[in-house]
């Protein structure tokens, strides 16, 4: 009744083609945002912000760099954990040489030496496709989890053989580092996850897109249509890996503190991988979805362990949580292969068409 | 020029000049690779038959392992436990059929496989919870399989040859030949290569789906237990194991998903590869190379036949 586009006129074509065409969806991504950045600060535990939501948010960045190669150009990949870590080492090399430079500004370059390292990888992808493609990938993951622990350089020949963050500040405010405030924290990832899923929609919806999503549906009828595929192939790597990357960044920058190569790891690319799969193929919604779904549910399990007393190990718990998360897993490919995306979709329309069944 | 030599000319030297070395290397080599190629053979198995890439073979030879361990622990005689395994793998063959594929028939690939990474997490965590964490000695000996090893003298030195590994290659050779026969002369060998033609076509000349999953993930369950006995007599039994999954991933894409021959020649190429790779070359880039060379090495074949050594040649049309 309340959700529904009637009597909403569009008077140009950019009107039509706007990101968010309806009023409703409107008002709703405003308040969605204003409730993220005002009130879950002033209000939200440093629990809940510090363990629930900017992980969530920053796994979700890492949803959609996966997304945009898996979803929408149909590449398969088990390397995000790979360039992630990329992202996160790169940025820590910076900053030991950039010491100056705002770490924002580091985050955000080190992508680039993700989709440098995506683009790398990416090369077989012409002559490799579907299942082959993706233990092509593994490879990539393979080789950079054991540069990340062979090559000492790369985090300064320390003997933890770990990075660590350097403390910063941005206008007075510690930024990272152990000094830093949940909360301020999570605002700029929050600032830098929502612009740079900006960015993807509107690169989704245009020229580049929709080369990648020819390419996806059936790549030798794109290249029949003028699409060069290795042009498009590599770049859907490289924007990927640049999502990836500055997921990696953020993940050890903005959130762990400190890392090791374990921290990206083979397991980390299968996380991504659900949570694009269970969020939804080809759908940035989704990936957040997807995000919240899969971090979301070991923390739940263990709320609800401690709710209800159980006497349990934390071993048990661990294996209940695997089982689970398989069960969980099985279950929602069953009910909807299309994922989380597509039940929002389903519920947006049930309630255009409410109190009518259609 | 330094590095060079140290590349192109040093290793060979070496080769040359301990050949002994050169031959145990080899033979280390040969029967990593005949047990990878058992797991890859599970992969194929499965593939073939029904198009899932079953990402949960790694965890079903751990799981097969385990309860072969678990159960004979518990009192139960050798062999006895042994065929109650088999009928636990056949449970489970049931199981994945009814629950998982079943529900999930006619489904985009990634999606089958995205569920066989359900099944994993699933066992992995079901495994634990009844067997716990702990790494387990093999029964090899309760099962009459030999230990101990043979010294061979050769090439102005000596050779050494566990004899669990040549009773590894022997029992992979007969289950190769034996699931080629079945493939080829027996009735039900005949539907699953139409199974795997094509689905439609199979069930509109009557071939049950339902009976042909089970049996193959059954097969594919046989093939994970003389596997886990394997590798489980030559190391322990643990969950440690299931990374041998992501080493027989190299071998699969080299000799060709749908390939059983190809699942064979894959594994021995990758398993004598990585191992000379390693011996030779390995101390030039600092160790550890072993965990990625085998994946490069596919990937240098895979870029001259995108479909592997043996793989059915993909023909694209629009």
């Amino acid at each position: 009744m309340f959700y529904r586009e009637a009597g909403q006129f569009k008077t140009s074509y950019r009107d039509d083609q706007a990101l968010f065409p309806i009023l409703q969806d409107q008002i709703g991504i405003v308040a969605i945002l204003l409730a993220a950045f005002i009130l879950v600060p002033l209000f939200a535990s440093n629990f809940v912000i510090d363990s629930v939501l900017t992980p969530i948010l920053i796994f979700s960045l890492a949803a959609i760099g996966l997304n945009l190669l898996t979803g929408y150009t149909g590449l398969l990949s088990l390397g995000t954990g790979g360039f992630m870590g990329v992202g996160a080492f790169a940025c820590y090399k910076l900053s030991t040489y950039f010491p100056g430079i705002n770490i924002i500004v580091l985050i955000i370059c080190s992508g680039f030496f993700a989709a440098a390292a995506g683009v790398i990888f990416g090369m077989p992808s012409l002559r490799i496709k579907g299942f082959y493609l993706a233990v092509a990938t593994l490879a990539s993951q393979f080789f950079l989890s054991w540069c990340f622990i062979r090559i000492p350089w790369l985090y300064n020949y320390n003997v933890s053989a770990s990075i660590e963050v350097p403390a910063q500040t941005l206008f007075g405010i510690p930024i990272t580092g152990p000094n830093a405030s949940a909360g301020t924290r999570y605002i700029i990832v929050l600032t830098i996850v929502s612009v740079m899923t900006w960015l993807a929609s509107n690169l989704l919806r245009g020229r580049i897109g929709r080369t990648w999503m020819a390419v996806r549906d059936m790549d030798i009828a794109a290249e029949l249509i003028g699409i060069k595929l290795y042009p498009t192939k590599l770049l859907a790597f490289a924007v990927s890996s640049f999502y990836c990357g500055v997921a990696g960044a953020m993940l050890v920058f903005l959130w762990l503190g400190n890392a090791e190569s374990e921290s990206f790891s083979i397991n980390q690319s299968f996380l991504v991988l659900f949570m694009v799969i269970i969020g939804g193929l080809g759908s940035l919604t989704g990936s957040f979805f997807g995000a919240a779904l899969i971090f979301g549910l070991p923390i739940l399990l263990r709320m609800i362990r401690s709710a209800l007393d159980l006497p349990m190990t934390s071993a048990t718990l661990e294996h209940i949580n695997f089982m689970a998360l398989g069960i969980l897993i099985i279950l929602f490919l069953i009910a909807e292969p299309n994922g989380l995306a597509r039940l929002w979709q389903i519920g947006k329309q049930k309630l255009r068409v409410w109190p009518f069944p259609y | 020029m330094h590095l060079l030599y140290q590349i192109f000319i040093d290793p060979f030297v070496q080769m040359g000049s301990a050949p002994d070395l050169l031959v145990q290397t080899l033979w280390e080599g040969l029967v990593a690779g005949v047990l990878y190629a058992l797991i890859a053979l599970g992969f194929v198995l499965i593939f073939k038959a029904s198009g899932v890439f079953n990402f949960a073979q790694g965890i079903m030879v751990v799981f097969s392992a385990l309860t072969l361990v678990g159960l004979y622990a518990h009192g139960v005689p050798a062999f006895l436990a042994l065929a109650l395994t088999v009928g636990v793998m056949f449970v489970l063959a049931l199981a994945v059929e009814r629950l998982v594929l079943r529900p999930l028939v006619n489904q985009a690939e990634i999606i089958l496989f995205m569920a066989t990474f359900g099944l994993t997490y699933f066992l992995i965590g079901f495994g634990e919870m009844i067997f716990g964490g702990d790494p387990k000695v093999m029964i090899a000996d309760q099962l009459l399989l030999p230990g101990g090893s043979y010294t061979v003298k050769m090439l102005g030195g000596f050779v050494q040859m566990q004899k669990i590994d040549i009773a590894a290659a022997v029992i992979a050779s007969l289950m190769v030949a034996s699931l080629a026969v079945f493939f080829q002369k027996t009735r039900i060998g005949r539907a699953l290569r139409a199974v795997a033609d094509s689905h439609r076509a199979a069930l509109s000349v009557g071939i049950s789906l339902e009976y042909i999953w089970v049996t193959v993930w059954f097969a594919a369950g046989i093939v994970a237990l003389a596997t886990g006995i394997m590798w489980g007599a030559r190391s322990n039994v643990s969950f440690a194991l299931e990374i041998i999954a992501l080493k027989a991933l190299p071998v699969l894409i080299l000799g060709g998903f749908t390939s059983i021959p190809g699942a064979i020649i894959g594994g021995v190429i990758i398993g004598v590869g990585e191992k000379i790779g390693e011996f030779y070359w390995g101390p030039l880039f600092g160790s550890g190379i072993e965990s990625w060379l085998a994946y490069v090495i596919a990937l240098v074949f895979l870029l001259f036949r995108p479909q592997g050594l043996f793989g059915e040649r993909i023909i694209e049309r629009i």
